[in-house]
């Protein structure tokens, strides 16, 4: 599936660009055979992406709950009815900005803490490094919810080690709203960092050794060397990342359900895929939650789209 | 570097998220088959107990009096778990052809099913069963939507207030007779025993909380020509509300704890022996039995405001009911009548101690098994429902009540603000389940 996706990328079909692109062999008119190579792809496409989406939008201006779907009543249009509700709700904007506000300090701090350990994982010796790879790999491949419910055994007010260790009495981690969140933090970053540090670390590996070796020899500190040499040259791979961890932890679901109990007292630590749960799923309310989706999917394409741009405009080829 | 493969897996992932949930796409079925053959098969989901062996018995020994009865009509059963029991009926309403014909269900449940055009109104057959005429009031409100009957009461569960005799003996605190002595012998005991709960009650824990409202004269919500109004915020509601969410504090369950606790928590608390009260069920008896415990506590009806009063449980329990799919209507309904009639509810009772929906099969049971009598005094005092309409669903899985409750005790609004954006957010839901 993936491999067919890179069809669109070929340049035949890319306009504009950089002067330095080598003019293309024969370069006559495009025609239809680029998109005759293409269509296979843009079926699966179709199936995939723009039927369910079309559905996702058709349902979302629909009044759509349990009794339509067992036929107890008629299904009726309601326009953008389904959108008013949503938007005139207060509690869905207060989730919302919580949401944007937790998805981003868990992407800055997973890959702070990812490209850290993957400059650490380059700089020590094998065994260490097999030890830390493996570790990190275990917090990865650990299921979110195994890792959620540990998570709160560690931090349990009553019988949690780390409680103990910290000489914290029985301080209840789920109770205020900013430690019930910090808490889902760590937990999110422990099991997301490990992909950040991977990628960043094979991307360091493949990084010519001349480059870096000039750049200590011109007396670059370890701090200059990443900035200015790595990072640049990171840059794709960072963008990959980045946008993985915006996507992944902007539907954060498992951790805030487990740890919080469902959001937490009074709903204090809902996030929008748990508010959709609530609000919608557990009630049926399908309409409603596919409005909560639309909506959730024009966030997150809008948010991937403007990083994307940003990136070209700094002169990097995608 | 090509991007566009590494965007596709997440993209690929986001709509594929996208795709679960409509997997349902429109389509309105009416799913009534309108047949009623007299012979066939029928097929029967009913819920999976943590020990279900007894149960099992009792139902195979009721399947084999109608398979007696009903030459050439075989019946399947079928125990399903309880936590993906929503997901499976709600399959069942939308595929009629793996659909059972009989099934178990939570009678909060009820006017939901019934507005998903689930359950078959059997009126007629249960006016005419002989058995019915003994059901009581809340197990027939239970069955009951618009006048109309959608299934046979299958058992009751009440909730009454556990204490600890010991710790009650040791620090001379009386049984309580009034809600007022109920917090009063909380605070004693939680002052002598800093390390307990005086009585564990959670924010979360609704069905433990609503006999404070019933108590004091308040309630959840009326119905007036059919239009239900949430009555939340009437004084006699907020006096309720406040006499619960005063048991939190320092003084007796800390809100940093107990604002969570669900009513499985204050029944594990005070079973691990760390409360000195708890309201539980009838169905928490063995968890107790099975706790630290044992042969230290005893069981009274919650006390009302007065002396003398019980405070209104909710009248909790399952019913079954016959699909609206069904193809073999008369025969299911003379199952349900097997399965849920005085004999097979006598025998749960002796198997699980599920009590009976039969008033006069519920005083057999409480003559012979003494545990049961607060229970069942209880129940006979005047147990309450939820408000019967499929609003009720949505008021629940919202966490309407729990939120309010929370942000009462954790200080973040007053009872009154509290229980006006509650009753708020119910009169929405009325008003949108029409």
């Amino acid at each position: 599936m993936t491999q067919t996706l890179t069809a669109p990328a070929t340049p035949p079909v890319r306009k504009g660009g950089g002067g330095a692109r080598p003019p293309r062999s024969g370069s006559r008119r495009p025609g239809w055979t680029p998109w005759l190579y293409l269509a296979p792809a843009l079926v699966v496409l179709a199936g995939l992406l723009v039927y369910p989406v079309y559905q996702l939008g058709l349902i979302s201006v629909l009044e759509y709950t349990q009794a339509q779907v067992s036929g107890g009543e008629p299904t009726s249009f309601q326009g953008l009815g389904n959108y008013r509700q949503l938007f005139t709700d207060p509690q869905f904007w207060q989730v919302l900005t919580a949401t944007v506000v937790f998805a981003a300090l868990c992407v800055l701090s997973t890959l702070f803490v990812g490209c850290a350990f993957a400059v650490l994982l380059t700089r020590i010796r094998a065994l260490p490094r097999l030890a830390l790879l493996i570790a990190s790999l275990g917090a990865w491949a650990t299921p979110a919810i195994t890792g959620s419910t540990v998570w709160m055994f560690l931090f349990d007010a009553d019988f949690g080690p780390v409680n103990r260790l910290l000489g914290l009495g029985d301080f209840s981690w789920t109770y205020g709203r900013y430690s019930a969140f910090a808490l889902v933090l760590l937990e999110v970053v422990w099991c997301s960092f490990p992909f950040v540090m991977v990628t960043v670390y094979a991307g360091i590996r493949a990084v010519p050794t001349e480059v870096l070796e000039a750049a200590s020899l011109d007396g670059a500190s370890q701090w200059r060397v990443w900035r200015s040499v790595l990072a640049p040259m990171l840059r794709p791979i960072l963008l990959v990342v980045t946008i993985q961890s915006v996507i992944w932890d902007f539907k954060i679901f498992t951790q805030i359900y487990v740890m919080t109990d469902g959001g937490g007292i009074a709903g204090q630590n809902l996030v929008l895929n748990v508010y959709a749960y609530q609000q919608a799923f557990a009630s049926s309310e399908y309409s409603l939650g596919a409005a909560i989706g639309v909506v959730m999917l024009l966030i997150l394409l809008a948010v991937t789209l403007v990083y994307l741009r940003l990136m070209r405009r700094q002169g990097e080829e995608l | 570097m090509k991007l566009l493969p590494r965007l596709a897996a997440p993209v690929a992932a986001l709509v594929l998220a996208g795709l679960t949930a409509t997997a349902c796409a429109p389509q309105t079925s009416d799913t009534s088959s309108g047949k009623d053959e007299k012979t066939g098969d029928l097929r029967v989901w009913l819920f999976q107990e943590v020990n279900n062996g007894p149960k099992a018995k009792v139902v195979d020994r009721a399947v084999a009096a109608y398979e007696k009865a009903h030459q050439g009509s075989k019946v399947d059963v079928q125990y399903i778990p309880v936590d993906s029991r929503a997901e499976k009926i709600k399959a069942a309403f939308n595929d009629p052809s793996s659909a059972p014909d009989v099934i178990e269900y939570g009678n909060t449940d009820t006017a939901g099913y019934v507005r998903d055009g689930g359950l078959a109104d059997i009126s007629e057959e249960f006016a005419a069963w002989d058995e019915a005429a003994d059901t009581d009031e809340a197990a027939r409100a239970s069955v009951t939507v618009d006048g109309k009957t959608y299934g046979a009461p299958y058992f009751v569960g009440v909730r009454a207030l556990y204490y600890r005799t010991d710790l009650f003996e040791k620090h001379s605190v009386a049984v309580p007779e009034t809600l007022d002595e109920v917090a009063a012998a909380a605070k004693k005991i939680r002052k002598a025993e800093p390390g307990l709960y005086g009585i564990a009650v959670g924010g979360a824990y609704t069905y433990g909380a609503m006999p404070f409202l019933w108590a004091h004269g308040g309630g959840l919500a009326e119905e007036k020509d059919g239009v239900y109004t949430s009555t939340l915020a009437d004084k006699k509601s907020q006096a309720g509300i406040a006499a619960y969410t005063d048991l939190f504090g320092p003084d007796n369950c800390p809100a940093a704890k107990c604002a969570q606790m669900g009513g499985n928590d204050t029944v594990t608390a005070f079973a691990a022996g760390k409360a000195g009260m708890a309201i539980g069920g009838d169905f928490s008896h063995q968890a107790m039995e099975d706790g630290k415990v044992k042969g230290k506590y005893a069981v009274v009806p919650l006390p009302g405001t007065e002396k003398g009063e019980i405070a209104p449980a909710f009248a909790g329990g399952n019913n079954l009911g016959v699909l609206k799919s069904t193809e073999r209507r008369s025969l299911a309904v003379d199952l349900v009548k097997e399965l849920a009639g005085k004999k097979a509810q006598s025998e749960l009772f002796d198997a699980m101690g599920f009590l009976p929906t039969f008033t006069d099969t519920r005083a057999e049971a409480a003559a012979e098994e003494p545990f049961v009598k607060p229970f069942v005094q209880t129940l006979d005092a005047g147990a309450t429902f939820v408000p019967a309409s499929p609003a009720w669903a949505r008021i629940d899985s919202s966490l309407v009540l729990p939120t309010m409750f929370q942000e009462i005790v954790s200080g973040r609004k007053d009872v009154a603000a509290a229980s006006r954006d509650a009753a708020k957010k119910m009169d929405d839901a009325f008003a949108s389940a029409g």
